[in-house]
């Protein structure tokens, strides 16, 4: 299995790849909170942005919603804690499946009835709006006002309940992201990951070629919704509180899709590179304008919104295909 | 409640309807030719808005006579933009054009924070609070006036993209991108000219829109969104149908509002979207292409 895994990725890669898991473990012994927080950011990004590259990467089906399974995982385990007390990893056996069950509809709705490209991004976009707004106005949630969970003191580490002190938080996503590189690497050597990428080149050849177009599609939304409503929980347990306004919102839709657009679509790597790379350089905005005295609000995202139009008109693949080609790793590595 | 309440509340979401359809037109027009969908849309009618605001406010000019001179404005914007960036993108896979326009949507959102900050600002005109009486009805004069001048503005476009040249040239270009580039017609000219008319329908329709809602810079999304669904109620590419789709959208939201709660309007067009989605995935008008 292992060796399947490593299979045809060059020595340099995976010594790189441990290295860079190493420091990841050792950062919290150093980091400051204000940069423990900001791992955290990276981390939750690069794992949705793996989710998601499951969907547009290896499927090519553009989804422009991802926001909805955030949301719906982070609800459900939030209410179920909230209403009836019941811990965040009972409830992610409740919130996963609800993700799922979304991820199917969604995927139900456009597969069965040849919604593709635009029109299945706007269906995704739509689906993710309609929550929000059904949200704020679902009383048992709170609606527009708010679901707050108690919060807890840092005195020690709740792992079962998840209270405690953000470094929990940030070795949980790690494992997460890491799990979920190998799941996507195991994922895409296998049969499924081989028609994933034929629907993506050419749906109508891979039909041709007697692949159940429809049947992998679905599995693809349904594999990404459920895989991104488990950031979802980790997400409402760390903020405490969640608002349909902020988390069904298209923004973040469309933070969680700007990682792996911008590290490299349909890579491996690429959705980890663009949550450092963004996540960083939005850090480092706003430590540069708060060093030069600028504290106009509007300001940041103006010069974020000049560097990805930089990116994106340099490097219209991605990153980590244009960095991969300088460092010398190998192409098989996709 | 009585009967006409129903009717005034249905004529007043008709009319700013028709101020939808026309943003929805220009969506249509430049997804229709260029093939791009313009996830800055509503961003660039917010453009229009706060020209429009700001003129009002540093010189008192009416919103309704700048309407010409706005639109022109934007549509060199669109005509820059499209010549100058998206021309480059229009090969390239939609999730890089993508990128592109919600980056431009982003700056353009944040610029205007910077320039007018985050407080909704509006148009008081003289005629703002008055309204015509026909029998029991009581309609609107601002939401009169922009829904009249949609519909002009709409039918200028019919008529240049039917009887003109250049549009038919542009619509040659929309039916066969090679066969355009074949007879030998400028296709990045015109693609550009696509683009800066489809502006220029957003920034007419911001003008009128600066009448009926307070503007702010984080509506840009709002209506990028419900241009979309516009759109794709109507059917994409299809100029009537996103006239008919914006009616369709502003009438829903109008008794939503009226009916349910107006913060929950915006849950029915998307339901709506939803439905046609499913049953006519090509939209009320559309045709649809393979």
């Amino acid at each position: 299995m292992i060796a399947r895994l490593i299979e045809g990725v060059p020595r340099r890669a995976l010594i790189l790849l441990g290295v860079l898991l190493l420091g990841l473990i050792m950062a919290p012994l150093v980091a400051s909170d204000y940069l423990l927080t900001v791992l955290i950011l990276i981390l939750y990004f690069a794992y949705t942005g793996q989710a998601w590259n499951i969907m547009m990467g290896f499927a090519g089906q553009l989804s422009l919603g991802h926001a909805l399974y955030v949301g719906l995982g982070a609800y459900t385990a939030a209410t179920l804690y909230v209403h009836f007390g019941i811990g965040p990893w009972i409830g992610l056996l409740v919130a996963v499946p609800v993700a799922a069950l979304a991820g199917a509809f969604v995927g139900f709705l456009a597969f069965r009835f040849r919604v593709a490209g635009v029109y299945f991004a706007i269906l995704t976009i739509a689906v993710a709006e309609f929550a929000r707004v059904g949200f704020d106005h679902l009383n048992w949630t709170s609606g527009s006002s708010g679901l707050f969970l108690p919060v807890a003191q840092y005195t020690h580490n709740d792992l079962w309940n998840l209270r405690g002190h953000p470094a929990m938080f940030y070795y949980i996503l790690l494992a997460a992201t890491v799990l979920a590189f190998i799941g996507c690497r195991a994922l895409l050597k296998s049969r499924i990951g081989y028609f994933w990428l034929a629907i993506r080149e050419d749906e109508e050849a891979a039909r041709s070629a007697g692949i159940d177009t429809f049947h992998y599609k679905m599995a693809a939304v349904v594999i990404s919704a459920a895989m991104t409503s488990f950031a979802g929980v980790i997400y409402a347990f760390f903020y405490n509180n969640l608002f349909p306004e902020q988390v069904f919102h298209i923004v973040r839709s469309i933070e969680i899709i700007l990682g792996p657009i911008v590290g490299g679509i349909g890579t491996l790597f690429g959705p980890i590179l663009g949550a450092f790379v963004l996540t960083g350089l939005a850090e480092t905005l706003t430590a540069a304008l708060a060093a030069a005295g600028v504290d106009l609000p509007g300001t940041k995202q103006v010069f974020y919104g000049i560097c990805l139009l930089l990116v994106i008109m340099a490097l219209p693949d991605g990153i980590w295909p244009w960095l991969c080609k300088r460092i010398g790793l190998a192409e098989r590595e996709k | 409640m009585p009967a006409d309440i129903y009717l005034n509340v249905a004529i007043g979401g008709v009319l700013t309807g028709l101020v939808y359809g026309l943003m929805a037109l220009g969506l249509s027009v430049i997804f229709g030719v260029v093939r791009v969908v313009n996830f800055a849309h509503g961003e660039m009618m917010t453009i229009a808005m706060y020209i429009a605001v700001t003129l009002f406010g540093a010189f008192h000019l009416d919103p309704l006579l700048m309407l010409v001179p706005i639109a022109a404005v934007l549509f060199a914007f669109g005509y820059v933009l499209q010549a100058g960036l998206i021309n480059a993108f229009i090969t390239r896979p939609e999730h890089t054009q993508f990128l592109l326009l919600v980056a431009l949507a982003i700056i353009i959102v944040n610029v205007q924070l910077i320039l007018f900050g985050p407080d909704a600002q509006n148009v008081q005109t003289s005629y703002s609070y008055d309204s015509f009486q026909i029998g029991a009805l009581i309609v609107d004069a601002t939401k009169a006036y922009a829904g009249a001048a949609a519909i002009v503005v709409a039918a200028a476009l019919f008529t240049f993209f039917k009887y003109t040249r250049v549009g038919t040239a542009i619509r040659a270009c929309a039916d066969n991108y090679t066969g355009a580039l074949v007879v030998g017609l400028d296709v990045r000219h015109l693609y550009a000219l696509t683009f800066g008319l489809g502006a220029a329908c957003v920034g007419a329709a911001g003008v009128m829109l600066v009448l009926i809602v307070d503007v702010t810079p984080s509506l840009g999304p709002a209506y990028t969104l419900l241009a979309f669904v516009i759109v794709i109620t109507g059917g994409l590419g299809s100029m009537p149908g996103a006239l008919l789709g914006g009616v369709l959208i502003g009438l829903t939201e109008a008794m939503a509002g009226l009916l349910f709660t107006p913060s929950a309007k915006s849950m029915f067009a998307f339901a709506i979207l939803v439905l046609v989605l499913l049953f006519r995935p090509q939209g009320i008008m559309g045709k649809r292409a393979a």
